[in-house]
């Protein structure tokens, strides 16, 4: 095991529910630094593997490390050292925009000097001074998502976990959305991600594809496409999820 | 006549414009697609045109049916599968399909070979909850709920959101074999990859409608040539194309950057040998075709200069 | 027809397969009727007597065995003086004072008035009032005895009775108000639930689109909730009856008409509230702040509404809960026939129609 260069080291990671073996036996790396993309058919185990590397949920068996906390026992360890964010629940669409800052920094316990700081730099960054005083409900999609991303950053976690960030954006605002990811990750943040985007998987530097709650295959995207001789992830993806048996 | 005719219709809620003037004159038997990301307008127009919600202005006929006078009429012959999964998680798959085929006055069994393509793959489930199905099979069951009293015309939005890549390219084959019944077809989807598979499409964009037409001919209007740059380290080399001025637009479209140049600029050899310069050594650029998604960002664009 | 069965059919079954929702219905009215039945009886057990008097007095002695032979009292001390009262009653040794004059005996037989003080710790009104009348009972008793003995007739006591519930059973007054609570939170959170949850998971837009008339969704969604409502009915009246002891004096006939009436006029307040509300949760707070509270308070359960500010009384008009309950009290306790209730019935009926037209009315069939 190297925690210096794997910020998420997974062995045998089972969850099972009932006679359900929702993800079976799954070991797998993330190197610090890294995009990772974390992409499965619906059904295949990635939310209930995503969930517990973040903390949310056990494992039934196995175990691993996220940014050298252990899955099993230091779980609200893991819950204060990681970014999250979801399509579904980002923002509270009720509070101003500084508002949502000053509560997530509160939340992650940072200083009221260092939120002040962080949100100025924050909204500096985002081009939206001028709109720290509007209800985050009232901004448009793509302006929440990337204000969404960027409180999940504000206690500067060593990883972000992006549940299908960009879905149902508009193309451009889907792109910058990305620009965003890679000058994170250029800064040295590990990116996981999922997404149904078949050409956003291109943009990950590594990408893992769950089948029937194991990972039928993992590498980088052009090592993938090679192997399976397709044109693209797409067809990739269609391939190995052709293989899915269960229902 | 149109299946679907729809003229100048506006919907507003408060301050939020939903749609503005829309109009679209929807073909017999064709699978048209309204195209655009969430908060477009998709589906108020949707909501208009199966008669849940009335137009602020303008008119709209689905299959010569006013949709607020012929209310009634219009929801005996229609399908429509609403954009969230919206069948009873508790009960079983066939009772789901029988419940919906009596509220339309008919039985399953008499319209057993209408949907029997879709429904003998999830029959062998039957008597499992809908709540209990996967994405794909639920997704199924919708459609064969929504197919149960034959109807004419078929709304379907956003149909594909959040369902894996494998199970789209089986529900677009399955809309194919429905319309060799005859039946008109309106899907809405935010995948614009999605846009190819219709017969023709608008884009939509803010309550407006961009552009309407088969998606070959909205290719053929693009007014860029348009090169695809590929190489290594791929964001470096995006950051790199956008601080050249000139080249009108970068953005990444999976593995290769889409570069919109002005005809008679530069040419891709020209362009290759000054990226590998900068540093790029295993850059390639070759020119290509556009796809729906430079089409709609192109023309989005010029929506929002023009306002 | 065959859709309203199938509806009706698919009401049944979420309301089967949802096992939580279903126990909570049909046991909630025997826990109610148990927990005011036995927990929150207003009723007073063992109220401790003190005696101001000289025991030597025949007629005091006399009085006292009495009051101590009753099983709500029993007497606890004799005190030489009222000013002592005051502190025992600070000590909470004890919660009523009865006070005889001085030489009680003497001038009952030679003037026919004697007087008796009583002296309540009035710092809970409701147990005092209580713990005074069961007293009262005591005295009135003590005093025909007396005038029976002598052949006089005394005059020195008041004369209470409570004709239909001479032992003064706090059950006879909330068994009809747990009926009212129960039909209304069933019918009126349930049905509202049940169709703001259909807009919740967006089955309600489908059942828009379909050729159904919105009269068929509220006319099935409605009947399995009157189903259990009257399962209900039958649970409380039997509890009511055999375990509590509540008389059944009236019609039985007559009180299943005023409920299935009263019934009807939940289920408009339950559809108003699918109405208003866009998601479950605001349907239950609206049903559970809006109706069981006020039902409670203004209903005469706990307070009875004699007594409240007359703009509150005036308030409690408007809830059909009220009228119901009076009716199931005369139908119930007092044993009268239809002819002594029919205003409220009327009543009941224009509220239960308004409610129904209202509602049915401002059901959409647009989203």
């Amino acid at each position: 095991m190297n925690e210096n260069t794997d910020i998420i080291i997974v062995e045998q990671l089972t969850k099972k529910f009932g006679n359900f073996t929702a993800v079976d036996h799954i070991s797998f790396r993330v190197h610090r630094g890294e995009i990772f993309g974390f992409l499965g058919a619906n059904g295949a185990g990635k939310t209930t593997a995503m969930k517990i590397l973040c903390g949310l949920s056990l494992p039934t068996s196995g175990g691993g490390t996220v940014n050298g906390y252990d899955l099993c026992r230091e779980q609200e360890k893991i819950k204060r050292h990681i970014g999250y964010m979801s399509q579904k629940f980002s923002l509270y669409a009720d509070l101003k925009v500084w508002e949502n800052i000053r509560l997530f920094g509160g939340i992650y316990g940072l200083s009221g000097k260092r939120i002040r700081q962080k949100s100025d730099e924050m909204l500096r960054y985002l081009n939206m001074t001028d709109l720290r005083d509007e209800l985050v409900g009232d901004l448009p999609l793509g302006w929440k998502q990337k204000l969404a991303f960027s409180i999940a950053l504000i206690h500067e976690p060593a990883i972000v976990f992006l549940d299908e960030p960009t879905g149902g954006v508009d193309p451009e605002t889907r792109r910058l959305f990305w620009d965003l990811i890679c000058e994170t990750a250029e800064a040295g943040t590990t990116i996981f991600v999922t997404t149904h985007y078949m050409d956003e998987a291109e943009y990950c530097d590594r990408v893992s594809i769950m089948v029937d709650g194991v990972i039928a295959d993992l590498d980088t995207p052009a090592a993938l496409k090679q192997r399976h001789q397709a044109a693209d992830m797409d067809a990739v993806f269609r391939k190995l999820a052709y293989q899915a048996k269960r229902e | 006549m149109g299946a679907i005719e729809v003229d100048e219709v506006s919907k507003r809620y408060g301050t939020c414009q939903a749609l503005e003037r829309v109009s679209l004159d929807i073909r017999a038997g064709e699978i048209y697609g309204l195209i655009g990301p969430d908060g477009a307008g998709k589906t108020s127009l949707f909501r208009i045109l199966v008669t849940l919600l009335l137009p602020d202005s303008g008119h709209a006929r689905v299959e010569g049916l006013d949709v607020v006078k012929d209310f009634m009429a219009i929801r005996r012959r229609i399908g429509y599968m609403p954009g969230r999964f919206s069948l009873y998680q508790d009960l079983t798959v066939a009772e789901n399909l029988d419940f919906f085929a009596t509220m339309f006055g008919t039985t399953v069994a008499d319209n057993y070979e209408n949907i029997r393509e879709i429904y003998s793959q999830i029959e062998p489930f039957r008597d499992r909850r809908a709540g209990k199905l996967s994405g794909g099979m639920k997704q199924k069951l919708a459609l064969c709920c929504a197919l149960v009293h034959r109807p004419t015309v078929l709304f379907l939005d956003e149909p594909t959101t959040g369902v894996d890549a494998v199970s789209r390219k089986e529900f677009w084959n399955m809309l194919y074999r429905i319309r060799e019944a005859g039946v008109t077809i309106l899907v809405s989807t935010p995948y614009m990859d999605e846009a190819s598979l219709c017969d023709r499409i608008s884009l939509i964009q803010q309550g407006h409608i961009i552009e309407t037409g088969t998606p070959a001919a909205i290719v053929a209007q693009y007014p860029h040539r348009l090169f695809g740059v590929s190489g290594h380290p791929a964001y470096p080399l995006l950051k790199y194309l956008r601080r050249r001025n000139d080249l009108l637009r970068c953005f990444s479209f999976g593995s290769e950057h889409h570069v919109a140049v002005a005809p008679g600029t530069i040419a891709p050899d020209e362009l290759q040998t000054q990226i590998r310069a900068a540093g790029f050594s295993d850059a390639t650029v070759h020119e290509i075709e556009p796809n729906i998604e430079d089409c709609f960002m192109e023309l989005a664009k010029k929506e929002r200069q023009k306002a | 027809m065959k859709e309203f069965l199938s509806f009706i059919k698919k009401e049944f079954r979420h309301i089967f397969r949802d096992r939580r929702t279903i126990l909570i219905v049909l046991v909630m009215p025997i826990v109610q009727i148990i927990l005011f039945g036995f927990a929150v009886s207003t009723e007073v057990h063992d109220a401790r007597v003190d005696v101001v008097g000289d025991l030597a007095d025949p007629s005091v002695r006399q009085t006292v065995a009495r009051i101590d032979q009753n099983p709500y009292l029993h007497v606890t001390a004799v005190l030489g003086s009222v000013a002592e009262v005051a502190e025992r009653f600070r000590a909470g040794k004890s919660d009523v004072a009865v006070c005889f004059e001085r030489n009680f005996d003497e001038r009952l037989r030679h003037y026919d008035k004697a007087f008796i003080r009583i002296l309540g710790d009035g710092s809970d009104p409701n147990t005092a009032q209580m713990i005074v009348n069961y007293v009262n009972g005591v005295l009135s008793t003590v005093q025909s005895e007396l005038s029976a003995s002598e052949g006089t007739q005394t005059a020195s006591f008041p004369h209470v009775q409570y004709m239909y519930n001479p032992a003064v059973r706090s059950s006879y007054n909330f068994v009809p108000g747990v009926m009212g609570l129960i039909l209304m939170l069933v019918c009126s959170m349930m049905t509202a639930i049940s169709i703001v949850r259909e807009k919740e998971s967006g089955t309600l837009e489908l059942l828009l689109v379909s050729p159904i008339r919105p009269v068929g969704v509220i006319v099935s969604k409605a009947i399995p909730y009157l189903a259990l409502s009257l399962i209900n009915l039958v649970t409380i009246l039997l509890l009511a009856r055999f375990v509590l002891g509540v008389p059944l004096r009236g019609s039985l006939f007559l009180l299943a008409v005023m409920s299935v009436l009263f019934i009807l006029a939940s289920l408009g307040i339950g559809l108003l509230i699918s109405v208003v509300s866009a998601t479950q949760k605001t349907a239950l707070l609206i049903s559970g702040m809006g109706l069981t509270m006020p039902t409670m308070i203004f209903s005469g359960i706990i307070f009875p509404c004699e007594s409240m500010p007359v703009i509150l009384q005036y308030v409690s008009d408007i809830i059909p809960a009220k009228w119901y309950i009076i009716m199931v009290k005369k139908i119930m306790i007092e044993g009268v026939g239809f002819s002594y209730i029919y205003p409220e019935f009327i009543i009941l009926l224009v509220m239960t129609l308004f409610l129904l037209v209202v509602s049915v009315r401002l059901f959409k069939r647009r989203l």
